[in-house]
Order: C-alpha cells, then sequence, then structure tokens
C-alpha cells in the first residue's frame, strides 16, 4: 500500500507508524522530558513517540514548537519521522534544525488505512509513504 | 532552487555559516522556493524554558564557531523578568539559563530587547519590506498591518536568516500568497481591545490554517487603533495558525475589496455579529467572584495602554485574594517609570513585568504555586493558551477587567467595601 505526498525533505527512514485523528501541536500535546503523548484527553495520550513516524492530519501551535523538535532529538525520545496532511513552516523549520524527515500531502483517506503500529517507510526523494507490514490484533 | 554566485560561495565556505544556510535550502526546497531573498531584518524567539539544553547547545556551537548577524536581529519576550525572580517563584536555574542565553545571543549580534511588540517601539518595516520574524503574533502584524512580507520563521529558523541575511521566498514573500481567500463583515461593536482579539479568534477559528488570509470589511468610521490590530493579529495567529489578513479601506494591501482579494478563490463569507462578539466574551456584575488572576500582556502593552491602565486604575486597589499582572518590553517599562504611570499601577498593588510575557513564564507552575484557577484577561490569545495550563479564563473588556479586580479607595485611603465601585 503506497500514498503519495506533495512535500517532503529528509532522508528516507522506516520506522513504526503512530496514527493521530487530530492536529499535532509539539508545545501542547508532549511531554517532551520523556517523549510521551502527555495532554489529557489526547486520544493517544501515553504513547511514546520515540523512534515512532508519527502521523497527523494537520498542525497547530505556536512558534515555540520549533525548538521542541530539537529538545527531544537531543535526549534521544524524539520522533523518527513526521507526516502530516498538512503543516507550516514552524513544523518544518524545527524537523529540519532537528534532522528528522518531514513530509506533508497525505490524503485524509490514509488516515483510515494505516494503522497504529504498522511498520512503514517515507521516502522524501519519491514523495512516497509505504506501508510493508500492517498491523493487525487478532 | 536558483542560488545565485554569492549564496553559492557561502556553500563553498563548507563552514558553519555554510550549514546554517543548508538549513534553510532544506526548508526552502520542502516549500519548494525557488530562490532565496535578502531580508533587512529578523526577529528571534527562544528562551532557556522553550528551547532547554539543546536549544542553548545549539547557539553554542553558533557562538564557538565565531557567527555573527549580518543584519540587525531582535529578540523576542522571554520566559523570565531577573528583577521580579521571587515574588512569581521562577527558579534560579532559569535565571541562570537566560542570562547565558542573553550572554550568548549578544556575542552572536542579537539584540537582547526581549520584545513581542518591536512593531511598536523598536522597527516598523515598510510595504513590500522583506523580514524574517519569529513570533506568530509580529508576523501576521507585519503582514497585515504594515505590508511587511514574513513567514512565521520558528526556531532556529529567524536566527540563521540573521545570519546569512537571507530566507526562502515561499509563503508570504510571494504576491499571490497574500491574497484574501475569505471575507468577514464586521457588525458587532468593537468598543474594546478585547473586542479586536475576540474577532481574530473567532475569523481564526473559522478560516484556520497557514496558508488561509481573511478580509475584514468593517463599518463606515470604524479605524482601529494598532493596539487594537496588535490584539486582531495576537488571535488570529494563535486561534488559526494564520500569518496574514486584510481591512478593507485600510491595510496597505486592501484599497479595495476586489484588491485584497486578487484573482484567489473564496473558501468562506460571513458575518461577525453582535452575537458572535458576546458568544466569545465572558461577563462580570459586581455580584459575581473576583478571579484569582487578571493578566494583562500577549502581546506585551504599549506605552497607550499602560496609561490607560494607570488611569483607570487611579483611586483604587487591587481586591485582597486577586492579583493583577502587566507585563511591557523594557523600553516601555522605562518610559512608565519616567513618566509616572508605573508608581501609579504598582501603587495600587498590580505587579508590572518587564523583558516576558506571562504565558512564557510557566502559567502551569504558577497556578500550582498560588492556588490560582479563575483568570481574567482582555486577551484572547491569553485566554486560548492557558487552557492548555489549566485555568479557567474568561475575556473581559480592560474596564471589566478593573472592576472585577479592584475596589475604590475612599477619601481617607480606606477600602470601600462595595463591590465593584
Amino acid at each position: 500500500m503506497k500514498f503519495n505526498l506533495t512535500r517532503a525533505v529528509g532522508k528516507t527512514i522506516e520506522g513504526e507508524a503512530l496514527v493521530s485523528p487530530v492536529p499535532f501541536s509539539a508545545r501542547y500535546d508532549l511531554d517532551r522530558v520523556n517523549g510521551v503523548i502527555s495532554r489529557i484527553g489526547h486520544p493517544l495520550q501515553g504513547e511514546s513517540i520515540k523512534g515512532k513516524i508519527f502521523l497527523a492530519p494537520g498542525v497547530q501551535g505556536g512558534v515555540a514548537a520549533g525548538w521542541a523538535l530539537l529538545a527531544m532529538e537531543a535526549r534521544g525520545v524524539g520522533f523518527a519521522g513526521l507526516v502530516f496532511g498538512d503543516t507550516n513552516p514552524v513544523m518544518v523549520q524545527g524537523a529540519v534544525t532537528a534532522g528528522i524527515p518531514i513530509a506533508s500531502g497525505l490524503a485524509l483517506e490514509a488516515f483510515e488505512q494505516i494503522k497504529t503500529g504498522d511498520y512503514i517507510s517515507l521516502d522524501p526523494s519519491t514523495m512516497e509513504l509505504t506501508v510493508l507490514e500492517s498491523f493487525r490484533v487478532e | 532552487m536558483h542560488l545565485t554566485d554569492e549564496e553559492q560561495d557561502i556553500l563553498a565556505r563548507g563552514d558553519a555559516l555554510a550549514d546554517a544556510f543548508r538549513e534553510q535550502i532544506q526548508v526552502g526546497e520542502f516549500f519548494g522556493a525557488e530562490r532565496m531573498v535578502p531580508v533587512s531584518n529578523a526577529h528571534f524567539m527562544g528562551d532557556p524554558e522553550v528551547f532547554g539544553d539543546a536549544g542553548a547547545a545549539y547557539l553554542a556551537r553558533l557562538t564557538a564557531a565565531g557567527l555573527r548577524t549580518a543584519i540587525p536581529t531582535s529578540r523576542n519576550a522571554t520566559c523570565v523578568d531577573l528583577e521580579h525572580l521571587e515574588s512569581f517563584q521562577q527558579s534560579k536555574e532559569l535565571a541562570q539559563g537566560e542570562i547565558g542565553v542573553r550572554k550568548q545571543l549578544t556575542a552572536l549580534g542579537v539584540m537582547a530587547v526581549n520584545t513581542c511588540i518591536g512593531y511598536q517601539t523598536l522597527y516598523q518595516p515598510r510595504l513590500g519590506e522583506h523580514v524574517a520574524w519569529g513570533d506568530t503574533g509580529t508576523v501576521a502584524y507585519a503582514n497585515s498591518v504594515l505590508g511587511a512580507r514574513t513567514n512565521y520563521e520558528s526556531g532556529t529558523a529567524s536566527l540563521l536568516a540573521g545570519m546569512t541575511g537571507r530566507t526562502p521566498a515561499y509563503g508570504f514573500h510571494l504576491d499571490e500568497n497574500r491574497k484574501a481567500n475569505a471575507i468577514v463583515r464586521v457588525a458587532a461593536t468593537m468598543g474594546d481591545l478585547a473586542h479586536w482579539g475576540a474577532l481574530g479568534a473567532v475569523a481564526g477559528t473559522r478560516y484556520r490554517g497557514y496558508d488561509n488570509v481573511v478580509a475584514f470589511v468593517l463599518p463606515d468610521g470604524v479605524i482601529p487603533s494598532s493596539d487594537a490590530l496588535k490584539h486582531l493579529a495576537a488571535a488570529i495567529a494563535s486561534y488559526g495558525s494564520m500569518a496574514m489578513f486584510h481591512i478593507v479601506g485600510q491595510t496597505p494591501e486592501a484599497s479595495t475589496l476586489d484588491m485584497a482579494r486578487g484573482e484567489r478563490g473564496l473558501l468562506g463569507e460571513g458575518e461577525f455579529s453582535q452575537a458572535d462578539l458576546e458568544e466569545f466574551m465572558g461577563s462580570y456584575s459586581p455580584d459575581d467572584l473576583a478571579p484569582d488572576v487578571v493578566v494583562f500582556t500577549a502581546p506585551q502593552l504599549s506605552m497607550f495602554e499602560i496609561q490607560d491602565l494607570a488611569l483607570k486604575l487611579e483611586g483604587r486597589k487591587i481586591r485582597e485574594g486577586t492579583k493583577m499582572i502587566i507585563t511591557t518590553n523594557r523600553s516601555v517599562y522605562v518610559e512608565a517609570e519616567r513618566t509616572g504611570l508605573l508608581q501609579t499601577i504598582t501603587g495600587s498593588g498590580a505587579s508590572i513585568l518587564q523583558d516576558t510575557c506571562w504565558y512564557l513564564m510557566d502559567p502551569a507552575q504558577q497556578r500550582k504555586s498560588f492556588g490560582w484557577n479563575t483568570l481574567a484577561t482582555n486577551s484572547a490569545k491569553l485566554a486560548n493558551i492557558v487552557k492548555a495550563h489549566g485555568y479557567t479564563p474568561t475575556v473581559l473588556t480592560t474596564a471589566e477587567c478593573i472592576l472585577a479586580s479592584t475596589v475604590a479607595l475612599v477619601a481617607s485611603g480606606a477600602v470601600s467595601t462595595q463591590k465593584g465601585n
């Protein structure tokens, strides 16, 4: 299963998907010390983001978010990659500084087809996200 | 991306400046920028609370490499007022971190003016001037009110622009992205700064998205002040992640609605009615409980706002059990002190802070330390932010904020017991 992206930058990576149904705020959704989704009521509350390729339909939050990705990367609890439906310069600038591949333009239906736990690859050079192995609870 | 000979020379140096430039190019490539654009100045946002050890290490690397800004580069409000540490229970570690950051920024050539209202007190870019600013409210003000051109330049981005004197030409640097794709016709009576924040909040929520630009159509004769536009810009950025709006007949790129819109398609059109305004705003009556804390901040206050508060606070005293906090930048603080306004404000029992904007000062920790829960403010932006820190905010007009948090002094200097007088 392959999905096209419209914008992407960074190196090609593979990893486990963490799929959020809601827009992402680096400042307010995360425990930046431990790399855990910490916002009360967030659908992924308690999930570790360490080493995950994180998918969310959009982004929110001010420019302070630009530092959060670098801070988590330096602590070794950062994302492996970021894929959004739509994004803004804040997240892109933050990801580039932290050395994390980032992409946008993932169609909204992909958020129903890609599940948390799927093993996926993100290739910014071809603008493709590929599901390599689907995780399904038996 | 097309690079000039001079830009290719920067990359060829293979040094820290080349690394900085490469980072900028990557961001530009993501957004499909065809070139870099020279910027006249940059505005950097970063403090020890938000960037932690990693940010400090990043600055240290730039400093150690001997880099310096190539264009005037200012710094946004920070997380601490070094002269009011104890009264806000801010940690010594944070203060030490801030002192270290200021030293590093100074070494890099950044002016640590610590303000989010530089466009009112420091420098106003002109129509068509490209800049690289790193605070959402300042960006929205620069694009909309001044006709300058900037994207949100977050984290390191504005600092890198300050070093290279350039930024990637995408987003709001390009003509086609500055046209309105939504229209809001204002029918509400706009009587207070808080109402302009409410307008930004409602429009931002309605047409949320970085690429979206609203054209506001105001009733005849309504001409918002710089402070009103400041609250509008801060709120539309906070609620809508938006970076630009027009006011038809008033802002530089919107002489007419047709000019504001150009050929861009229309995402939506609607009204900001009196009912919309009243639904957003809270209300206060003298029988209501006083809020735990009243905050005038986000953005920092101008000299005009400080004078208005001083006039409203004259002959009044902050209620027992309520805290009033006002933040501004150092230049306004110094002038307020020189002109006696500061003494009127502090004489009422209010706290006035400089260099900071209160929401950057770890409001969640203050809530725990001081047992605060209810908060009143005339800043729609602040109300949006503090919910995430566990507060129950109410947006009131400036006068209602004063009424809710003060009592009148009687002639003898004793405090009147009648609520709200």
